[in-house]
């Protein structure tokens, strides 16, 4: 076949939808040539969502948006399905990937001031993004109808039930009713197959045509701050001198770039696999220990950290004040210094912010404030005999839960103080008056435990960290 | 070319009044199609909010299978549920018979954010593994975060079965002081 009838094919196309015409001048707009490495971020977002809109798309063919047919759905999509576990972990991983491109585009933008003149909208639609991305990530996690899911919507009720006035107008709007059930679910599944899809369409498609209308900012200039009197006159001139057109010049890195993390993607999904599923939904059944998806852990640590006092408003005001901070941030400063070099506050910022989610995150996973309801006996080794009362009061601390928050040389959970030096600490009064009144974050055992456990719990307790050979002196002890 | 015909009869302040007037009646006319097609849908996803569905009474078990002892975790359908939610309709309870004639049930969910908490039988605990929410057996808060006691729920005893009172999931609220 000759090349001829394709060409007269493709002509005739393109002079009917006008590819040539519109499309390609868009393609070929002039860009900065300072862009480079440091402008790949966005593109690879937006192929991170494609990846997400199109497995997604084949998920939802097999998936059952009711009850515990959802349960039984996502099942047979992770074990029986051909290819089924694959397109799950790429949709899984596909959201870390979204979630976390969309964060460093934006530090990356915020890092160099891209925010400031002409570009204000630019960065306001892509905060709006944002959040419609973790609302994406959110309802995905809940969609993954395991006993998880279940107890992360009646979280997230909670949560947003603390509003005042309108909160249980709130909660039982995400419910679906006043409890989680199956118009949860169907509710969830409308969200985050089509509207909120529907808004970051329309978002993309706002952020682009602006990314268009402004041009593609340049590499900051410590020398040249930016002046919305001149700002557009000086960047249209260099362009016209030094610009390169974005396709194919400019590109070419994107793609490498996309290229790679589709890969990432694709391995993590075929090596780790998706996220295993827990027992069914069932909202009856106690055996849930829920946590949120990795990006939601430092909030779910900052909440475990908190004095009740502040809680609520840390609770509604860390998504509010954060949108509202980042949303309006090109109208507090849109002029002056863009390079990193001249705005250390910038940078401290963004430093301080990573490693509080990263401090936050480990503690997330440590999860030190909660009991650790599977916590062994303690063995003859750490306790020093097998029998007798000291033994017997070793097995009183695992019997009445007090292992199940304070840790004895490595065994135990971590909720309260470690308790493997305590008998050089405190004396015996102080540990009865602890045990039966409790305190600060412990209960008063006083009317759980007789006068005889709580001497055989308490002369245990005075062995630890005191030289096991010497003679224990129970003067007092009954 | 526009300018060059001579102009139609009308005056020209005549034809601006008119596209006025149509520029008007295409918006709104355009709202009066939005609002129609927005009304039914709206109220069809907001019924469930202002939907008080009443609360039921569930059986959870014969009287002679509870035992005058600590608490036990009992299962039944919630009272709002809906025709596919299969396994999603149920809902949880701590039942205790505590005398022969008196139970107390408390709902599973934590005061502090819902997740659901368990019986501990030895210290005589309900513990939460979300955020270390502890409730002595009475439900008042031991330790933790959670700022009310666990919900009380309703229990009476109808022909040798025992019914406990289902209802919405407890919320614990911002009172405006
Ligand atoms: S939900 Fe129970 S302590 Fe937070």
């Amino acid at each position: 076949m000759s090349k001829k009838p394709l060409m007269r094919t493709w002509n005739w196309i393109d002079n009917r939808i006008g590819f040539s015409d519109y499309i390609m001048p868009l393609m070929e707009h002039l860009v900065p040539d300072s862009a480079r490495w440091w402008y790949i971020f966005g593109s690879a977002t937006l192929c991170a969502f494609i990846v997400q809109v199109f497995t997604g798309i084949c998920l939802a063919m097999a998936y059952v948006p009711g009850g515990e047919k959802t349960y039984e759905s996502l099942v047979y999509i992770t074990n029986t399905a051909p290819l089924g576990n694959v397109l799950r972990g790429m949709h899984y991983y596909g959201a870390s990937a979204m979630v976390m491109l969309a964060v460093i585009h934006m530090i990356q933008v915020y890092m160099h001031a891209t925010y400031k003149y002409p570009r204000e909208m630019n960065w306001m639609s892509g905060v709006v993004l944002l959040f419609v991305v973790l609302g994406m990530a959110f309802t995905g996690q809940l969609l993954r109808w395991d006993a998880n899911g279940v107890w992360s919507v009646t979280v997230a009720a909670e949560m947003a039930g603390r509003t005042p006035i309108i909160g249980p107008t709130i909660a039982h709007f995400i419910m679906g009713g006043e409890t989680v059930g199956g118009s949860t679910i169907t509710r969830f599944f409308a969200m985050h197959v089509f509207i909120m899809p529907a808004i970051i369409f329309a978002g993309i498609g706002l952020h682009m045509l602006l990314i268009m209308r402004h041009g593609i900012s340049e590499m900051p200039d410590p020398n040249d701050p930016v002046d919305p009197e001149t700002y557009k006159e000086k960047y249209e001139e260099r362009i016209q001198k030094t610009g390169v057109p974005f396709w194919p010049v400019a590109m070419w890195r994107d793609v490498i770039f996309s290229t790679a993390i589709v890969f990432v993607i694709l391995g993590c999904s075929i090596f780790l696999g998706p996220p295993t599923l827990d027992p069914p939904p069932n909202p009856s059944s106690i055996n849930a220990n829920p946590l949120p998806d990795w990006y939601f852990l430092w909030y779910f640590a900052v909440l475990s950290l908190l004095p009740p006092k502040l809680e609520t408003w840390v609770i509604l005001g860390v998504p509010i004040l954060g949108f509202i901070g980042l949303f309006f941030l090109p109208m507090i400063s849109n002029k002056g210094h863009r390079a990193p070099s001249k705005r250390p506050w910038a940078g401290g910022t963004v430093i301080f912010g990573s490693v509080a989610f990263l401090v936050l995150t480990i503690y997330g996973y440590k999860k030190p404030w909660s009991p650790d309801f599977g916590v062994k006996e303690l063995p003859a080794s750490v306790v020093g005999t097998d029998q007798g009362p000291l033994m017997q009061g070793a097995k009183l601390m695992h019997i009445k839960g007090c292992l199940y928050c304070h840790d004895i040389s490595g065994y135990g959970g971590h909720r309260g103080p470690e308790l493997t030096e305590i008998g050089k600490l405190l004396t015996r009064d102080d540990l009865i008056i602890r045990i039966n009144n409790g305190g600060h974050n412990m209960p008063a055992f006083a009317s759980s435990i007789s006068s005889d456990e709580l001497h055989l719990i308490v002369d245990f307790l005075l062995t630890r960290g005191v030289d096991q050979d010497q003679p224990i002196l129970n003067g007092d002890s009954p | 070319m526009n300018s060059d015909q001579p102009s139609t009869e009308k005056p020209c302040c005549q034809q601006q009044q008119r596209r006025t007037f149509l520029a008007r009646l295409s918006i709104w006319l355009s709202a009066v199609i939005g609002v129609v097609v927005a009304i039914p849908g709206i109220g069809f996803v907001l019924a469930p909010v202002f939907k008080k569905p009443k609360s039921k009474w569930r059986p959870v078990g014969k009287l002679e299978d509870f035992k005058v002892d600590g608490f036990v975790l009992v299962q039944y359908e919630d009272s709002s549920s809906v025709a596919w939610a299969g396994i999603t309709a149920k809902e949880g309870a701590w039942i205790r018979r505590a005398s022969e004639t008196e139970f107390i049930a408390f709902s599973i969910n934590c005061r502090h954010l819902g997740c659901p908490v368990r019986w501990v039988d030895d210290p005589r605990l309900f513990m939460c593994p979300c955020h270390g929410g502890v409730y002595y057996e009475d439900g008042t808060v031991a330790a933790g975060p959670p700022p009310e006691p666990l919900k009380r729920l309703q229990v009476r005893i109808n022909n040798g079965q025992v019914e406990i009172e289902s209802g919405p999931t407890p919320l614990t609220l911002t009172k405006i002081t």
